[in-house]
């Protein structure tokens, strides 16, 4: 078994991973991705559509464009990359923030890393059938949007020839006109809640573009077929409840779910790390460090982003602090901060009065004309107007010494969208 | 390079020693479920040429691939009953086997908790049956003996039973282990063989069983163990006339780091119907939660409710409060085959040389190495001469797994052979080398390779490795993209190519 040392390890190997360890090598200090699949990218690889990289590039680059721009750099950089290598383990000692991870590769066999420094860049993975607990029979036929995508657009076979989509999730729409110019008919996307979960503009390009319907407030309470997919029955909701009179019927040979993602935080946990209840990441300071002193997170594993450039951004960031924390860098003050009325969640939980802090979060609301409040400690210190506001649309905000000017060692800032 | 098989998995018929090309055998048996494959297995000693026959792509894949992998404690039923009497020889044959067969077994213990104090008074009841039936180390148990025995029991509890006795078994990995030992001893298996007629040749005494795709062999004597179709197949023998009906048993999956995985199986107080619905934690770590108890009117239905998957969940949490909608990763549906009140194992009074294993419902798997030797002793006083073979092995090869591994060992077996490094399965860790071993022991469908390995089987569903997987059955297999299925048949996995 090879021993081998690093002063920082990055678990993952797309956007997040080679963002955050592109900082840390620019800092100086030796540093490692460990990436399971053979290439980095991670899940950019699929995404051969294109819009993403507009905020970091100011340009629209396809997923495996935006990939490449980050894999050069790495490339050029003193960074060691081990790809086709999976972290089984991460061991955290308690003295000397010494971190050991157990990682199994074809070429190297088990590795065991040792860190100072860990950044966690798993990303997610995708709710399937079984978590949203979608009744009926189990055929063939059942995949996820992003499994599709994959099966598409690398592997280069069609799951199906007859779709329904259940969720409208990003993935979900993408594939929605990927399966139609690959010559499916796609019959339907089926939404549970009153609005769509994906972006606006890809509802707009994936699915009134091609003529796809779009069934809103309707559930999927059946799967037929024992083979094979042979239809779905969907059956609307009315005030909160389903309406089972005028339940449905769609015959389709492929049901695709796109019903959200999850934070891929089982390694988290298995070091210790905890875990925020609505987001499924781990629970971040304003260095986006977890309660594990050294250990970083970052991109989806943190929190589901909607864009790759904000994930870049995070990462980043992430990788800044990483190597800040080597160099012994503490925040001297943070201060607490909460989701207030109509917010999902707030990240990261805390901020550094000293700097500007980058700030995400999520509405659980529809609504034109919203505005964001800012509350120091119940004294409302800034109102931002958003203009409509969806819980697709992630929100961002920077906070700085000037809106936290006067907090106190207690303090708490809440977030209120009205 | 495509993987050479199992020279007895679906053997060339045309090869076989026989009649007029069609090859003979001592005993056939159709249905290669954990009867059928523990029939075999038994036979397997004996110098005796055994034929299993089974319809679908794989064996294990209809009763005895969804139930709640439970080897009962022996204090459910009543002596007078055959099928009382095999569940607790069965249970005492589990660790022997487990030694020779390298599955997933666990003697955990069973507890049944009561809930109110009328409920004590059935614990009793099975109480004094299980030390009626010899069950050793039974117990009744005090509301504070019970909570200590399982501290994730409901403060509700009032008492209950324990039985040390009981535990759980992968019910597809013990079938998988039976059937690889029958065939290492030389036993010949079929599979997609779905016997569509049987002609008795008088003059030679035989039956001529012919499958639907045409393949024919010669049996002097065949046993009927095919499960929810053993009517159709006693009436295809001219057997004696029955009605198989199918229960539905609906569950729940739960994630391995669920709060809410008891140490013990814990059975609610049982009903006149079933033993209830209960909270098992499966040998791999999971929890189930389960079954329900519904008669269905298709034998191929397979499909769950959102009714019954709400009371399997409310029921439940009555006895473990703390499972949790959150955890659950699948939900699935075993069909269970219900003749009578017991099981009906004799050989047929109106065909002749033709054994009935029937009716095999709960507790089948239990029960099951007794039924091999049941009806091995029945078949021999029918007059198949069985004589012991010098050189039966009862052993299989023992398998590494990569997530019971050590690092140091892993790393030597990646040494070897660098696939040991390919961490195919995430969830559930399992390389590539392994997929490898699943197909090469003949399991060539995503389900045959997920109840080996147990890749897609984990908390994301294959979402990550299914493609992985379909990769590496092609490359060693030489299978195309559209001969690749989920549980054979019809059950096509990819529709077309860009």
């Amino acid at each position: 078994m090879k021993e081998l040392r690093y002063d920082a390890v990055v678990i993952g190997g797309g956007a997040a991973g080679m963002a955050a360890a592109l900082e840390i090598d620019k800092a100086g200090f030796t540093c490692a991705i460990v990436e399971r699949e053979d290439h980095l990218g991670g899940i950019l690889m699929q995404c051969i559509h294109n819009g993403f990289g507009l905020h970091e590039f100011k340009e629209e680059l396809t997923g495996p464009e935006f990939a490449e721009r980050f894999a050069e750099q790495v490339a050029k950089s003193n960074i060691k990359v081990y790809l086709g290598t999976t972290v089984t383990d991460i061991n955290v000692q308690t003295v000397q923030y010494e971190k050991e991870l157990i990682c199994a590769s074809p070429d190297h066999g088990v590795l065991k890393i040792t860190c100072k420094s860990v950044v966690l860049a798993m990303g997610c993975r995708e709710r399937n059938r079984g978590n949203v607990r979608i009744p009926g029979s189990r055929p063939a036929g059942v995949y996820t949007a992003g499994l599709a995508q994959r099966l598409v657009n690398i592997e280069g076979y069609i799951p199906g020839k007859e779709v329904v989509i259940i969720g409208s999730g990003d993935i979900g729409l993408i594939m929605a006109r990927r399966m139609s110019w690959v010559g499916c008919h796609v019959k339907a996307v089926v939404e549970i809640m009153p609005y769509p979960s994906g972006l606006t503009r890809n509802i707009v390009q994936c699915l009134h573009d091609f003529n796809i319907p779009l069934y809103l407030s309707c559930q999927t309470t059946n799967i037929f077929g024992n083979d094979r997919v042979e239809g779905v029955e969907v059956t609307p909701m009315e005030n909160g409840a389903l309406v089972p009179e005028k339940a449905f019927r769609i015959d389709c040979d492929t049901v695709l779910l796109s019903v959200g993602l999850v934070p891929e935080n089982e390694l988290s946990k298995d070091a210790g790390v905890e875990l925020h209840p609505t987001t499924n990441g781990p629970l971040v300071d304003a260095s986006l460090m977890t309660n594990v002193e050294g250990i970083f997170a970052c991109g989806n594993v943190l929190h589901v982003h909607d864009l790759v450039d904000w994930v870049a951004e995070e990462s980043r960031f992430a990788g800044k602090q990483a190597a800040a924390w080597l160099r012994g860098e503490r925040p001297l003050h943070q201060v607490r901060v909460k989701a207030g009325p109509n917010v999902r969640y707030v990240n990261p939980g805390k901020l550094d009065p000293s700097r500007d802090n980058k700030v995400y979060l999520r509405s659980m609301i529809v609504k034109n004309d919203a505005v964001l409040e800012l509350r120091l400690d119940n004294r409302v210190i800034k109102t931002i107007k958003k203009g409509h506001i969806q819980p697709s649309e992630m929100i961002t905000l920077s906070i700085g010494p000037k809106e936290l000017e006067g907090y106190t060692e207690n303090s708490a800032l809440e977030l209120a969208l009205l | 390079m495509t993987t050479t098989f199992t020279h007895n998995l679906n053997p060339d018929l045309t090869t076989l020693p026989g009649t007029n090309g069609i090859p003979d055998y001592d005993v056939a048996i159709i249905g290669c479920g954990v009867s059928g494959a523990n029939i075999a297995r038994r036979l397997s000693a004996y110098k005796v040429k055994v034929a299993v026959l089974e319809k679908a792509a794989d064996v294990s894949f209809g009763t005895s691939k969804a139930n709640s992998g439970i080897v009962h404690g022996g204090f459910h039923h009543n002596k007078k009953y055959l099928k009382a009497r095999l569940e607790i020889q069965g249970n005492l044959m589990f660790d022997r086997l487990m030694r020779e067969l390298d599955f997933p077994f666990k003697r955990c213990g069973i507890i049944v908790a009561a809930l109110h104090e009328d409920e004590m008074k059935a614990v009793e009841h099975l109480y004094m049956q299980g030390v009626e039936n010899g069950v050793i180390g039974i117990e009744l148990c005090s509301r504070e003996r019970i909570l200590e025995l399982e501290p994730k029991l409901s403060p509700d509890v009032v008492g209950g039973l324990y039985a040390p006795g009981g535990g759980i078994v992968e019910p597809y990995r013990f079938v998988f282990a039976l059937v690889e030992s029958a065939m290492k001893n030389g036993v010949h298996v079929f599979t997609n063989y779905r016997v569509e007629k049987a002609e008795r040749d008088v003059p030679r005494n035989k039956w001529l069983i012919t499958a639907a795709d045409g393949r024919k062999i010669n049996a002097r004597y065949v046993v009927n163990a095919a499960g929810l179709f053993a009517d159709e197949v006693s009436r295809i023998f001219g057997g004696e006339s029955f009605t198989i009906k199918a229960r539905k048993g609906e569950y729940y999956l739960l994630d391995r780091l669920t709060k809410a995985r008891p140490e013990r199986v814990v059975f609610p107080v049982p009903t006149s119907v079933s033993k209830g619905m209960l909270v098992i934690p499966t040998v791999e770590g999971t929890v189930l939660v389960g079954p329900t108890a519904d008669i269905t009117e298709s034998k191929e239905d397979f499909s769950t409710t959102s009714e019954r998957l709400e009371q399997i969940l409310d029921s439940g949490r009555k006895m473990v409060p703390s499972l949790s909608r959150n955890d659950v990763i699948t939900n699935f549906a075993g069909l269970r085959p219900v003749l009578e009140e017991d099981f009906y194992i004799e050989p047929s009074k109106v065909t002749p040389a033709f054994i009935q294993v029937a009716g095999i419902q709960s507790p089948g798997l239990t029960a099951s190495p007794a039924i091999g030797e049941y009806v091995k002793d029945l078949l021999k006083n029918i007059g198949l001469e069985l004589t012991e073979k010098s050189d039966w092995d009862p052993f299989v090869e023992r398998r590494p797994r990569a997530r019971e591994l050590s690092p140091y060992e892993l790393d030597a077996l990646i040494a070897k052979d660098p696939a040991w490094g390919n961490m195919v399965c995430r969830c559930e860790q399992v390389t590539e080398a392994e997929i490898v071993e699943a197909i090469r022991q003949g399991h060539t469908t995503l389900d045959g390779i997920k109840y080996f390995t147990r890749a897609q089987m984990g908390r994301c569903q294959g979402g990550f490795c299914t493609f992985k997987i379909i990769k590496i059955i092609m490359r060693e297999t030489g299978l195309s993209y559209e001969e690749i299925t989920k549980h054979g048949g019809a059950s096509r996995v990819l529709e077309g190519e860009l």
